[in-house]
């Protein structure tokens, strides 16, 4: 079974990456974008008895640093 | 006095860490690999030194702060022990819960190397007696990750305290309030950017980072 973990920055949280994509975007002369967020995409293939409570766990203790980032767990 | 420096893979300021705190405080000091499950017995002092930790996967230090070694130096930093964790050893402390905030990338995206100057905040803790409140000194920088944040009531909280250990004096990072190294609230652990341990002698081009490892043999000696 898989599960897919968003983990982003929160808001009002500075993100250089997201402003630096957003520059080669309208470099590449795309009109119309507002803004960028840059955050990143983690699957994790696992057994289905896997609980939520311990995807949430393994979000807070590591993927995720919940001083900057937010998560979102998707699952299949 | 008894040092342990803590070397994970991809530490690569461990030796400079090492000769720095050996020659300067006389400490035996010794290289502790990262699978250690325990610490010399009878540390004085714990350093976590520079360097890209597991090749800074996921984020900065977030790989080393959950390493085995990790849990035996959150227990002595608990007993007091004086832990001092320069640039990743910084970021490994913050991802490990012993400072508060994180280090984020540098606001004008680029790696920045170069020496920088630094006005020292507070001159009362372990780690900066030997300096005066308010002196500017010297300290290169090396780090793509040094942008320090916290939410404003941290900030407040550890302006408050005293806590702000030294404050660049210049534009570097884009870090929260021009934060260089913070001091947790026992006053026993210090993070920091800079690296004083290459600017220990003439030869390194300054001696402004000699201080803080003077003071150290001051305190637990």
């Amino acid at each position: 079974m898989k599960t897919r973990i968003f983990v982003t920055l929160k808001n009002g949280v500075l993100d250089p990456q997201g402003k630096a994509i957003h520059h080669a975007i309208e470099g590449l002369g795309f009109a119309g974008v507002n803004d960028v967020r840059a955050g990143r995409l983690i699957e994790i293939d696992h057994e289905p008895g896997l609980s939520k409570a311990d995807l949430e766990a393994m979000c807070s203790k590591l993927l995720a640093n919940m001083v900057i980032e937010n998560f979102e767990i998707e699952q299949a | 006095m008894r040092a342990a420096v803590i070397q994970f893979p991809g530490s690569n300021c461990d030796r400079d860490m090492a000769v720095a705190i050996s020659e300067i405080t006389g400490a035996e000091t010794s290289l502790v690999w990262h699978r250690e499950g325990e610490l010399p017995a009878g540390v004085d002092l714990i350093a976590i030194p520079g360097g890209f930790s597991y090749g800074d996967y996921l984020r900065s230090g977030a790989m080393a702060a959950r390493s085995p070694v990790m849990q035996a130096v959150i227990a002595a930093a608990g007993r007091g022990v004086p832990v001092l964790g320069v640039c990743n050893g910084f970021q490994i402390l913050t991802e490990a819960g012993l400072l508060p905030g994180a280090l984020m990338r540098n606001a004008g995206i680029r790696f920045v190397c170069r020496t920088v100057k630094l006005t020292v905040e507070n001159s009362q803790s372990i780690f900066t007696s030997q300096y005066m409140a308010g002196e500017e000194i010297h300290i290169p920088v090396a780090h793509h990750d040094g942008n320090y944040f916290a939410d404003a009531a941290t900030l407040d909280r550890l302006e408050g305290e005293g806590r702000v250990a030294f404050r660049y004096a210049e534009t570097v990072n884009g870090s929260s309030r021009n934060i260089a190294g913070i001091i947790n609230d026992a006053g026993n652990v210090l993070g920091m950017m800079p690296h004083p341990e290459r600017m220990t002698e003439a030869v390194h081009g300054g001696s402004d980072g000699r201080r803080l490892f003077e003071g150290l043999i001051r305190q637990i000696a």
